[in-house]
């Protein structure tokens, strides 16, 4: 009981400082998947794709992509339409695996481990990756439904703990206040905005290392994606979360490193100041400064 | 002034509102010609003798209706029963698990099976369903059985609604946006989970309007089932008993008997039942659909 009221009181707000942040992270691990561990490679980076080479039928998408992203950062991707850069999110959390006709060649390493191989546990590898669409996309069923649905699949059935996981995550995405007296109702009646800060939670509630937002924030008003913004900026400190923007001016705002894509390539990666301050590359000067887009 | 254009237009529309209301009158015209043939037999019997009497002897004047609507109840609810869980899970595999390949023989293969006649649907049963019921199922439960039973038409008709219900569920299952099942795998669901607290629930108002338009066919149907149920008009006391059908009743009598007034006007009234419990069926389905899409939205 005691641990209850501190994990109340603890998780009343998401708090700023380095201290109760790392505490959230232990609680969390605490309340669901005791037994979850980050398994870390040598390198340093947690998302590595080596020789990444996909094809849908006979569309070459992605080229020959190596890439090394930074953890607990806010990566970028960036790039004209078309470009692939969905693909490349696709292909971490597998979801490219149900498109029809699709050949991948190549690695992509999590945590210094192949994902691409027929061996691996897709769920377990998809519990890693938290999703975020973009159009925000709630289950048919109650906003708390929501939020407890991935814990109740891998099995939590508990429901004081469920209620903890959901009031939590609708904390950390600061949507309580708004919904507290409403968890039963179904969450399609939520606005736009809230809908994608209840898909965030429902993503945070199973315990993700990284976090995949496919243009999170283009359905969304001014207001809504700025929340979504600053949400992610807050997050960083626990999650490496990777981004596909269209918005150049959204990336300039939050990115910690920036990939620039053009027709299934990688033209540039690095830094988010060098990228935007200094490109080394022509394309991406001409991207930049909006001569295409 | 008026164009002769927007002449033509207003002209079309009252040419059609009226071809509408004209077909939905067709419908209110045959309740009233059922009510009239049938008005001999609802004379002299009250109508709570004629539903819920099991004393059929039109020769004596006794018109009990309770065999024929039990045993096109008995029927029905076989049918749904031993059916809608293969339908379920047929369209389920051919939307969520099997190939692209698969589908493309099994959807045309469908359209076939629901356009077959039913009286090819009778025949396969009295051919197939009707010995092995009498030789290999009914000696495990009763001593002796025809073959000729409840349990057969059930079977038959669900067979016949089969293919509709796989594909009313594969338009349903397919209208369920991809992003919810990306939402939920992209979780770590597995492709049963989703299906099971997805799929299923974005679409239970669907299945359930699909299993009203199943029902409401398999209610109606006359020839096949008449083949295979054995036709005696007693309440059938297990699926291993004959029943008598409503539909199977007219098709059976109507045509020989013309010359007993009475009698004649017990068909219309049979007739007339079905009508009713068609049109009362659908229109009930129609509110708990309503009710559950308003708290589900």
């Amino acid at each position: 009981m005691k641990s209850l009221i501190k994990y109340f009181t603890f998780t009343s707000e998401l708090r700023s400082d380095e201290q109760s942040e790392e505490n959230i992270l232990g609680r969390r691990q605490r309340i669901f998947r005791p037994d979850y561990k980050f398994v870390r490679g040598k390198d340093e980076s947690e998302i590595r794709a080596e020789g990444l080479n996909i094809h849908i039928k006979e569309r070459h998408i992605l080229k020959d992509v190596n890439l090394a992203l930074p953890d607990k950062k806010i990566t970028c991707v960036i790039g004209p339409s078309g470009c692939g850069k969905s693909t490349l999110l696709k292909t971490f959390n597998r979801l490219i695996d149900s498109v029809e006709g699709i050949r991948i060649e190549g690695k992509v390493l999590l945590n210094g481990e192949d994902i691409i191989g027929s061996g691996q546990d897709i769920t377990r590898l998809r519990r890693k990756m938290g999703l975020v669409s973009q159009k925000p996309c709630p289950l048919p069923m109650s906003i708390f439904e929501n939020v407890a649905y991935g814990c109740r699949i891998h099995g939590l059935a508990n429901k004081r703990k469920l209620k903890m996981v959901v009031k939590h995550y609708l904390e950390a995405v600061g949507l309580w206040e708004e919904v507290c007296d409403r968890l039963n109702t179904p969450a399609v009646r939520l606005s736009i905005g809230q809908q994608q800060r209840l898909c965030l939670a429902r993503s945070l509630a199973v315990e993700p290392q990284f976090i995949l937002a496919d243009e999170a924030t283009s359905a969304l008003d001014p207001i809504s994606s700025k929340t979504i913004e600053e949400l992610f900026v807050k997050l960083k400190r626990n999650y490496s979360i990777i981004m596909v923007t269209h918005t150049l001016r959204q990336a300039l705002r939050i990115a910690d490193y920036v990939v620039f894509m053009y027709m299934g390539e990688i033209i540039e990666a690095g830094d988010a100041q060098q990228v935007f301050n200094d490109p080394k590359h022509e394309l991406t000067k001409k991207y930049l400064s909006g001569a295409f887009s | 002034m008026i164009s002769l254009r927007a002449l033509k237009d207003r002209t079309a529309g009252g040419v059609m509102f009226f071809l509408t209301i004209a077909s939905l009158l067709l419908v209110v015209a045959m309740g009233v010609g059922l009510y009239f043939k049938s008005s001999p037999v609802l004379a002299d019997h009250s109508l709570g003798e004629l539903l819920f009497s099991s004393s059929w002897h039109p020769m004596k004047g006794e018109f009990g209706f309770l065999p024929f609507l039990m045993g096109t109840l008995w029927v029905t609810g076989i049918a749904v029963i031993l059916f809608l869980p293969v339908a379920l899970l047929a369209a389920i595999y051919l939307t969520e698990y099997a190939r692209p390949a698969v589908r493309k023989y099994v959807f045309p293969a469908l359209d076939i099976l629901a356009g077959l006649p039913s009286v090819i649907y009778g025949v396969w049963g009295t051919l197939l369903i009707i010995p092995w019921i009498s030789e290999w199922l009914a000696p495990h439960f009763v001593e002796f059985s025809t073959g000729y039973t409840a349990l057969a038409g059930g079977v038959v008709l669900g067979v016949m609604i089969l293919p509709l219900m796989v594909s009313l569920f594969i338009e349903l299952f397919t209208s369920v946006p991809s992003e919810l099942r990306d939402a939920s795998t992209s979780l770590g669901a597995t492709r049963w989970q989703t299906v099971k607290r997805v799929v299923l629930r974005k679409s239970v108002t669907g299945i359930l309007a699909a299993v009203v338009l199943a029902v409401s066919r398999a209610f109606g149907e006359t020839i096949a089932v008449l083949m295979v149920c054995g036709n005696l008009p007693e309440v059938p006391r297990s699926i291993f008993n004959a029943c008598y059908p409503l539909p199977a009743l007219i098709a059976n009598n109507y045509g020989e008997m013309l010359s007993f007034p009475q009698y004649e006007a017990a068909l219309m009234f049979a007739a007339m039942i079905l009508f009713v419990v068609i049109l009362l069926f659908n229109l009930i389905s129609r509110i708990i659909l309503y009710r559950m899409e308003k708290r589900f939205a």
